[in-house]
């Protein structure tokens, strides 16, 4: 069935990346001083292989549209990072959390790439508390572990409700070393806008920078996109505001394939949307399903306070639908059953678009071990609160406060209100196991590539992920190209290459601030949202899709003759930097729709109404779909469909259960 | 609930790029809701003036959930506006009155060159990190994360000193455009663990001098960096710096 080639080294999955590390062709260090590397993100993903690639002696150039690496969008992960250290005895191995990861992305995912990121899970740990990574700790002053949806294992270790900022500080700072010690070029404020290609391989980007406008032009014997993710495209997601897809979209555009484009994850514990107005929604990190109890009334309509509402008038869904994981239950199950309890009618608020995430149990139960431990016997249960309260801060203090600078209640007295978002997409540029794309010397890493999740992220793992890719993987694996490039010289920027692809780059800005519509890009933005988010999010169904491939087709037109992008190019320019990334999601919403309606099967993030099991769980087809769907660009905005078979060898492929 | 129907009058530092000079421009804005965070009001505002042919206010702003650092507003003469704790782009104007005049001002200090309207430029604390807020180690170089145990006290307060986002608020409030806040939080985190010991003293002194060499004003203890920061980063952290400082003439053999 597959017509790509995934390059997975032969043997054992257990010794694949072992042997592979020892036989990949080495660069020698007088070789890697005059190789160049361009490195397009900076956040986990893509500043830990600057600074590693760095730290191996390559000419390394990083770019990031954020006036600092510091500031890149991993920097707003909260909950926590996996690793199977099994430090809590309960009984994880390598195998283990290669088994979740595979299990959890509903057997969508190539075994090879998890395993190896299972594999060097563990020695991210070790790295960032190296590099002075607060990570929690125990009053034995050794590292503190939690637990995560979709697992049964403690495995996650985290920093308070902020452990993507110290995990990208401590990328960061490493990066800044290297920055400092003129191994690193820093291009901030600067945003990809064209691969350049030189026969057949990618040999550097074109770039803007924000600040002048000015279109500049980079050489690089590789390129790796480290670019994110592409939740933006429903308007409204836990993506920052200026996180987006064109840099994978041009690359796409220039040949790489785009795989799995409609694996989007809705993350199920997310501030509900207040009005019109909103920018963006503020996800409430994963981590409060350890303490937090969800459900909705058992009655209809129920217009009560959380707080009058007994406690068997209440309908704790998740334990009740699924004993076995109950509130931890991996986020694609917990969102349909939000959804599932809000369509019927039983949603809270005043939207009724909410479910309540509830620690009063919880709460009273940390009094009681604080009381006992301060030896107060039968406390009563003001007492147990109190005490239990300050334990509920102490884990997530920063995540409380949030809730109530953003909804201005209090989450310590009533039960937080709660309801599904986009936060991560599984999608990305396909990539190989060498996480090179499908053009040669264009490599993907971190959320940006399609590789390690499948239909579904489990919490805690896409931390993991940008990590491995950066520290670990990228680094061994782009030698095996590179070792074959030593002998290419720099080619200059004046390269008939590089002077076309930047007239393409300059040719769409200035298309773009000619129009002179009426529409601000914002406009288009939303509507964009409005038609994934009703068509193409929680639940897909074939009539749906095919409305919205036609509604975005219009919204495209619409879009090129009256967009209104005020000021001029040259100058700093957000309009024009917004516009600019609303025409390729906008692109990249027609593939997302055209993806959803060939995967028939539910798998995942991606639900087909069509395609359910009785009890409403996704009902997967593996005889059909076991497989990557990786689209290749075609002229005008066409995609044409190859497809990698999905080989599971080293476990057995089952419905996903956690009841 | 939408919409909302507070009218509000802005004054907004207007400035073309760093070679002109800038003024406050007026705006009046209705129908704002309570519920719209501060920069979705200016969204609101943007999008008016995009409609009237007029030049947006050019803004930093990214993740807008008070993380990463990236909005720098001045509110009424506040780093973040009136609220403690918060960022600008946490601050909700339920923290405001309906018929208010709110003026709105980029971050001011040398150091932070205003770029456009209410963006600075604050590489100048990159640089500053690049000097030395790190610890020295190659990936692949380290060993078992619980070989070091390390007293949950110490780890809680490195954590502390690290939340800092580094969006420069300390450095607008103060009247010397001190960065002192910034530097010391950094160095604070890596002298309380145990992993920074070894660069300590040679990190210390290569920090400060990049501070200084980057034109951020002295500290002379007023305190307003510690009482406008978002994240709480405490005061503790300069003593800790200048007594590292102060000791690294003694203990390191190697002055910088």
């Amino acid at each position: 069935m597959s017509d790509i080639n995934s390059n997975i080294p032969e043997g054992e999955l257990t010794n694949k990346w072992t042997k592979f590390k020892s036989s990949v062709p080495l660069v020698n260090p007088s070789n890697k001083r005059t190789i160049e590397v361009i490195i397009v993100g900076s956040g986990l993903a893509g500043a830990s292989a600057a600074a590693t690639l760095a730290e191996m002696g390559y000419k390394v150039k990083c770019f990031c549209f954020q006036d600092s690496p510091r500031r890149a969008h991993s920097i707003a992960a909260q909950g926590g990072i996996n690793a199977a250290k099994n430090y809590q005895n309960d009984g994880d191995s390598v195998y283990r959390l290669f088994y979740d990861t595979i299990k959890g992305g509903d057997y969508r995912s190539r075994e090879a790439n998890v395993h190896r990121l299972a594999e060097v899970s563990t020695n991210i740990i070790d790295q960032c508390v190296a590099q002075g990574v607060p990570l929690a700790r125990e009053y034995g002053g050794l590292l503190d572990n939690r637990s995560f949806g979709g697992t049964q294992v403690q495995r996650t270790f985290y920093a308070a409700g902020q452990t993507g900022q110290q995990l990208l500080l401590g990328a960061y700072s490493a990066l800044e070393r290297q920055i400092g010690m003129g191994k690193v070029e820093m291009y901030t404020r600067h945003e990809m806008l064209e691969v350049v290609k030189i026969d057949g391989k990618a040999r550097g980007i074109i770039a803007r920078n924000l600040i002048t406008g000015e279109i500049e032009r980079h050489f690089g014997h590789a390129v790796v996109l480290g670019t994110g993710g592409y939740g933006n495209v429903f308007y409204l997601s836990t993506n920052a505001m200026g996180s987006n897809v064109t840099a994978a979209w041009k690359a796409h555009k220039q040949g790489a394939y785009f795989a799995n484009p409609c694996y989007t994850q809705i993350h199920p514990t997310c501030i509900p949307v207040s009005g019109d107005h909103q920018s963006k929604l503020t996800l409430m990190s994963e981590s409060l399903r350890n303490d937090g109890r969800i459900w909705v009334p058992k009655k209809k309509d129920d217009n009560r306070k959380a707080s009058e509402i007994p406690e068997d008038e209440r309908d704790y869904y998740l334990e009740r639908r699924y004993p076995a994981f109950g509130n931890l239950v991996p986020r694609d199950v917990a969102s349909r059953a939000a959804k599932e309890r809000c369509d019927a009618g039983y949603g809270v608020g005043a939207s009724k678009l909410a479910v309540y995430l509830d620690f009063k149990a919880n709460t009273e139960r940390y009094g009681k071990i604080e009381a006992s431990k301060s030896g107060i016997h039968n406390p009563d249960k003001e007492t147990c609160m109190r005490l239990g309260t300050e334990v509920i801060k102490a884990k997530y203090g920063n995540l409380f406060d949030m809730y109530a600078q953003i909804t201005g209640e209090n989450p310590y007295e009533t039960p937080m209100r709660i309801y599904p978002a986009v936060h991560y997409t599984m999608g990305g540029l396909w990539v190989d196991y060498n996480l090179m794309t499908s053009v040669p010397g264009l490599y993907c890493t971190g959320e940006a590539n399609f590789s390690d999740h499948g239909a579904n992220r489990l919490g805690a793992s896409a931390l993991m992920q940008g990590l491995a890719d950066g520290y670990f993987v990228l680094p061994y694996t782009i030698g095996a190209y590179l070792s074959k490039e030593i002998s290419v010289k720099a080619i200059p920027t004046d390269h008939p290459a590089f002077v076309e692809a930047e007239e393409r780059a300059k040719g769409i800005l200035n298309t773009l601030i000619n129009i002179k519509g009426t529409k601000s890009v914002d406009h288009f933005h939303k509507r964009l949202g409005h038609i994934m988010w009703e068509k193409c999010g929680m639940s897909r169904s074939e009539t749906g899709l095919k409305q919205a491939i036609e509604d975005i087709r219009a919204l495209r037109a619409e879009f090129w003759s009256n967009v209104k992008v005020p000021g001029i190019a040259e100058e700093l320019n957000p309009e024009l930097e917004k516009a600019g990334r609303v025409a390729d999601f906008i692109e990249l919403g027609e593939l997302m729709c055209i993806d959803a309606l060939n995967r028939n099967e539910s798998c995942g993030g991606h639900f087909r109404e069509e395609y359910q099991t009785e009890e409403g769980e996704a009902l997967r087809d593996d005889e059909d779909f076991a497989y990557v769907a990786a689209w290749e660009f075609k002229e005008g905005v066409n995609f044409e469909l190859h497809k990698e078979e999905l080989k599971f060898e080293n476990i057995k492929v089952a419905q996903r259960s956690y009841k | 609930m939408s919409t909302g129907n507070m009218n509000l009058t802005l004054k907004v530092w207007r400035q073309k790029n760093n070679n002109t000079k800038g003024a406050l421009v007026d705006y009046k804005l209705a129908g704002i809701s309570p519920d719209m965070s501060f920069l979705e009001m200016f969204d609101v505002l943007n999008e008016d003036l995009i409609t009237k042919g007029e030049e947006p206010v050019v803004f930093d702003h990214d993740c807008r959930e008070g993380i990463c650092g990236m909005c720098s507003m001045f509110i009424n003469g506040r780093p973040h506006g009136p609220k403690d704790l918060v960022t600008t782009c946490q601050l909700h104007m339920r923290s405001f009155k309906d018929g208010d005049t709110i003026v709105v001002e980029p971050w001011r200090a040398a150091a932070f060159p205003v770029v456009k309207d209410l963006t600075v430029d604050r590489s100048a604390f990159d640089r500053v990190i690049a000097a030395g807020g790190f610890i020295s180690v190659n990936t692949g170089n380290a060993q078992d994360a619980n070989s070091l145990p390390i007293p949950k006290m110490q780890a809680d307060a490195a954590f502390e000193a690290a939340a800092c986002i580094g969006c420069g608020a300390c450095v607008a409030t103060c009247k010397n455009a001190s960065a002192m806040l910034f530097v010391s939080a950094k160095i604070s985190q890596l002298a309380l663990l145990p992993q920074g010991q070894p660069e300590r003293y040679r990190r210390v002194q290569s920090m400060v001098a990049q501070m200084d060499a980057e034109g951020f004003g002295n500290c002379t203890n007023t305190g307003a960096c510690e009482a406008e920061c978002p994240k709480g980063i405490s005061l503790e952290n300069i003593a800790r710096m200048n007594r590292d400082f102060a000791s690294a003439k003694f203990v390191s053999e190697e002055t910088i």
